[in-house]
């Protein structure tokens, strides 16, 4: 059942490529029926899943060969992690569409790039099969490169060129990474394998293997996570981006590189992951620090925005390298819960402020007083700030609970110091709210804005925020209905020899 | 089981959000159904006061559900006197803040709403017994304070709201670091940790909780660490000088209604926290900084009396002598703590102290509002001044205003007969038996305090009347009626204290029992 989100995408594609050049309105409705279509499947399949029993286990859900000469599996398979991130594909997708309702430009190819790059993510978290998870995590690059440069604004091809560079970069440590892993496993199996299961069961690579090729797979999936200080790419592509853009990268385009963190890097070489686990809570702790600072100084709304990403990511990447059960639960329900307030921060700042206002500029923002103007997004941005501070009531608050718990067990003083983290986080979201939407300055001695009232926000962007929303919020408050898919997958076979003889 | 408790946090919340749903355009209708949500809300605090059982000092009204097993997270709520006196102050207070802004018309639907958000969110804090589900009350408290802040406030609202929002958070953060700490250390390997207040305290007792921290972290001081992170996030809260620097601001700026609720019930949050957590968790860590932390008080009562003095702003004044109220507060508290070790004084004097702290919480929480609502008021009438030195002679226009505003004043500096004596009179004699040096050094306080509530008297309504407000209206019968609760309960708590220390004292008597050996 799950698989069809991943078809359900391309068919997307392929009707939305067999429509009329200018069929714009046809273009939107499609995409959204295939994305809500995509969530629903997603979100049945999910609890199809959970129903039956032990999601802590992998579900297989298609398997057959593929490259037999390499061991090339077409493998589909879930677990509760997989489970909650499809989830969160499903509502950011839909999302993201209601947040695009109004590209004008080359709709349906919008839209057709979208979807694809919607398939590959539901491809990348379902693949049990390492190459066909690379194939799928490749897949997606292309789309990116293509959303941020054509519909993106700010120095688009810059932003998309990087960000295509590093994700090239990124694949290829990840790769070389595999390559080797595939060649040690295939001297130890007598059959060449790339299941994942097998990969981390049955094969035991070599410590000092492991110490040299956990650190390569790592970096090449942290890249895409954001990790200090391979993050540069994330707060130029979230700029350059179109709202949905960016919504989708930093919703669920980072998830891929945290997600393949976990499930490839940490779960295929534990004691590497062991080796080095000082060295990725540090540099996970310098990100929370360095996003978080950096974001209080910009003047462009939507850098705060892609360097608070950065800073959020970083307790993700703190949790996974606690390895222990409570912080790699807060890790991953981190990843669930970023993916949906960050996606709602920037379809605010994208969508409802610069697609009416044309600047992000603080300084005309803040004679701009769209606190009045505009009264739905200024409580929009409220609740999303409030919820990306870490509040409690929010999704954000459990996650970074559990996060900070668990790095209490193995680093004491880090966790102190990413407590710093989170007041400079309060601090640049209080900044940007003041200066964005309740500014006391005067308004400018010549307000344009009078001739051209802004359009008020439409019905399709409240529809998008209030999913949003609500989503965060049903999660802060019984983040159980989550924690009862992520937390019976850290006590399975999986990751067995990761959490065992961790810091327990 | 009932959910009385549930019921009473919900509504204001529920009513927030009927009230920021009926938009701009109806402001009648807002201000009538805030009022009314208000008042529910104080009909159901006086239906607990009713249902309360005053001679048990355990908790009652009591909920607890599981939320989230894997983290310990109960939702739990109970009520012991302590809360009960908190909930009925809250209950009191939200009324008379909607009533005062009643004339406020810059969107009103979301002023008022915000007003019931906070008192949702500290009728939570006030009833919570889990930390998972306390944290979340306490910081829900937040937001909506900053907001009628920055809103609504002064010129320097903005400043003001956010030093006030980041002084709180980074208390909060260390508090919540600290419970962190204690959740791992009584983790074990079947059962998650502990987040309630109640079993925490036991372990604090018996020196449990000291022992598993070491243990699980291998730092001597550990113990001392938590215990310092949890103290800064409610001394930024009561304030406690030095942490202090973000109060005058915020009340000064915020709206006179806000500045009620800030001073009349979120001060007393920091308070309630010390009662509640810090004092019964971590009895052996308070003890072993006793002395700094009694000059913490004692500087507290002082420093803030001398720069309430110095203050030409009524508003700044009265948010400094704020301060050097809720230090009288830390004083017998950190006093009491002091007592328990000594075994040789009868347990009626330790309570002292401490029936003395619950009284001048709620005494405080009445007359400062009453101030703050009499500032409110004036500045009405005065256009927006509200300088020492803008008036003068008042009492020849205003005869029922001033003389009104006088009976909060002298309430403010302890008259007898009225409610302010009861408590600071109960306070100092429970300290000076514990500290005395602590108690004569603060002494100097109250005098520094009478001195400058009579200066105000002075200035603002004796003296030759200033030729500008000759016209000046006294109060209308609605105001009248509006400050003539307050007023009631001033005399009636000055003469028969018994009223609240009645429901009080089971409460204090237990909670001197859960801090002595």
């Amino acid at each position: 059942m799950l698989a069809w989100t991943i078809y359900i995408s391309f068919l997307g594609v392929l009707v939305l490529m067999l429509l009329p050049r200018d069929a714009a309105r046809a273009a939107r409705i499609v995409a959204l029926f295939t994305a809500v279509l995509g969530c629903g499947v997603a979100l049945v399949g999910a609890m199809q899943l959970a129903q039956q029993g032990n999601v802590g286990e992998v579900t297989t859900i298609v398997k057959t060969d593929w490259i037999p000469a390499i061991g090339a599996h077409y493998y589909l398979a879930a677990d509760g992690i997989s489970l909650v991130l499809v989830v969160l594909t499903g509502l950011a997708a839909i999302a993201g569409i209601l947040f695009s309702w109004n590209v004008e430009k080359r709709t349906k190819e919008f839209f057709a790039f979208y979807l694809a790059l919607i398939g590959g993510v539901y491809g990348v978290f379902l693949s049990f099969d390492v190459l066909l998870l690379f194939v799928f995590y490749e897949l997606t690059i292309i789309p990116k490169y293509f959303l941020i440069a054509r519909w993106g604004s700010t120095r688009k091809e810059y932003g998309a060129m990087k960000l295509a560079l590093y994700s090239f970069v990124g694949s290829h440590l990840v790769l070389i990474g595999l390559i080797a892993a595939w060649v040690v496993a295939r001297g130890q199996l007598g059959h060449p394998s790339l299941n994942l299961l097998e990969l981390s069961q049955l094969v035991h690579f070599p410590a000092g293997f492991q110490c040299w090729v956990f650190p390569l797979v790592f970096i090449g999936f942290a890249i895409l996570a954001g990790m200090w200080p391979f993050h540069t790419w994330a707060p130029t592509g979230h700029v350059a981006a179109p709202t949905a853009g960016s919504m989708l990268l930093a919703g669920v385009v980072m998830k891929l590189g945290a997600y393949g963190c976990l499930r490839v890097a940490m779960v295929m070489f534990p004691e590497g992951a062991r080796h080095w686990q000082w060295a990725i809570a540090a540099l996970a702790v310098v990100g929370i620090i360095y996003g978080a600072g950096v974001a209080l100084v910009q003047r462009d709304f939507k850098f705060v925005i892609g360097y608070s990403s950065v800073s959020h990511m970083g307790f993700v990447l703190l949790g996974l390298a606690t390895l222990n059960t409570i912080g790699l639960d807060g890790a991953v329900l981190q990843m669930f819960s970023h993916g949906i307030i960050a996606g709602l921060l920037f379809a605010v700042v994208g969508r409802m402020v610069y697609d009416r206002t044309h600047t992000r500029d603080f300084n005309d923002l803040e004679k701009m007083n769209l606190g009045k103007l505009l009264p739905f997004a200024g409580m929009a941005f409220t609740i999303a700030g409030v919820a990306s501070m870490g509040l409690p009531g929010f999704s954000g608050f459990v996650a970074e609970f559990q996060v900070l718990m668990g790095a209490w067990q193995v680093f004491p003083k880090m966790t102190i110091l990413s407590g710093v983290g989170i007041i400079l986080g309060v601090a640049y979201t209080l900044r940007a709210l003041q200066k964005a939407f309740y500014s006391d300055a005067p308004p400018a001695a010549h307000d344009g804005h009078e001739d051209h009232p802004l359009e008020p926000i439409s019905g399709p962007e409240r529809a998008g925020a209030v999913l949003l929303i609500a989503a965060s919020l049903v999660i802060g408050l019984f983040p159980t209905l989550l924690m009862n898919w992520i937390e019976p997958c850290f006590r399975s076979q999986l990751f067995a020899r990761l959490l065992n003889g961790g810091a327990q | 089981m009932n959910h009385s408790l549930t019921t009473l946090t919900l509504v204001p919340l529920f009513g927030g959000i009927v009230v920021a749903g009926l938009g701009s355009e109806r402001n009648k209708l807002v201000r009538g159904l805030s009022l009314f949500f208000s008042l529910i809300g104080l009909t159901g605090a006086l239906c607990l006061w009713t249902h309360f059982k005053g001679a048990s000092g355990d908790l009652q009204f009591v909920e607890k559900f599981d939320w989230v097993p894997t983290l310990g997270a109960q939702y739990y709520l109970g009520m012991d006197g302590l809360g009960l006196l908190m909930v009925m102050l809250t209950a009191i207070v939200t009324p008379l803040a909607i009533l005062v802004s009643w004339s406020m018309n810059d969107r009103a639907h979301i002023f008022n709403a915000l007003i019931l958000w906070l008192q949702a969110g500290l009728f939570g804090t006030f009833t919570a017994l889990n930390f998972f589900h306390w944290f979340m009350f306490w910081e829900l408290g937040l937001i909506p304070a900053f907001f009628l802040i920055k809103l609504w406030g002064g010129p320097k609202r903005g400043p003001a709201a956010t030093q006030f929002f980041i002084y709180t958070m980074v208390g909060s953060v260390a508090l919540l670091l600290s419970f962190l700490a204690i959740w791992l250390a009584t983790k074990t390997k079947t059962e998650p940790g502990c987040f309630d207040f109640i079993t925490l305290a036991g372990m604090g007792k018996s020196g449990v909780l000291t022992t598993k921290l070491q243990a699980a972290f291998g730092w001597k001081n550990i113990g001392l660490m938590v215990f310092f992170g949890a103290f800064l996030g409610f001394a930024v809260k009561v304030p406690v000088v030095p942490f202090h620097t973000w109060l005058p601001a915020a009340y000064s700026e915020a709206p006179s209604a806000v500045t009620m609720l800030l001073t009349g019930v979120m001060s007393k949050m920091g308070v309630y926290g010390f009662l509640r957590i810090l004092l019964p968790i971590f009895p052996d860590q308070m003890r072993q900084v006793l002395t700094p932390l009694l000059w913490l008080a004692v500087a507290t009562i002082v420093l803030s009396a001398c720069a309430a003095f110095a203050q030409r702003d009524l508003k700044r004044m009265l948010a400094y002598s704020s301060v050097n109220h809720l230090g009288y507060c830390l004083l017998a508290m950190f006093a009491a703590v002091g007592a328990a070790t000594n075994v040789n004084q009868p347990e009626i004097q330790k309570a002292a102290g401490l029936d003395g702290v619950l009284l001048q919480m709620f005494n405080h929480g009445l007359t400062a509002s009453a101030l703050f609502l009499f500032v409110a008021l004036l500045e009405k009438r005065s256009g927006g001044l509200r300088g020492l030195d803008d008036f003068g002679g008042l009492r020849k226009v205003v005869p029922v205003f001033a003389g009104l505003m006088g009976i909060a004043i002298f309430s403010s500096l302890g008259l007898p007969g009225l409610n302010g004596f009861v408590g600071e009179f109960l306070v100092f004699k429970g300290v000076f038996p514990l500290a005395p040096w602590a108690a004569a050094i603060s002494t100097i306080g109250l005098l520094v305090t009478a001195i400058f509530l009579l200066t105000l008297i002075q200035r603002v309504f004796c003296g030759p009347l200033n030729g500008r407000w000759a016209q000046l209206p006294d109060l209308t019968t609605a105001e009248r009626f509006l400050v003539l609760p307050s007023i009631v309960l001033m005399f009636a708590l000055g003469v028969w204290p018994q009223l609240i220390l009645g429901t009080i004292d089971a409460t204090v008597v237990a909670l001197v029992q859960k801090i002595s050996f």
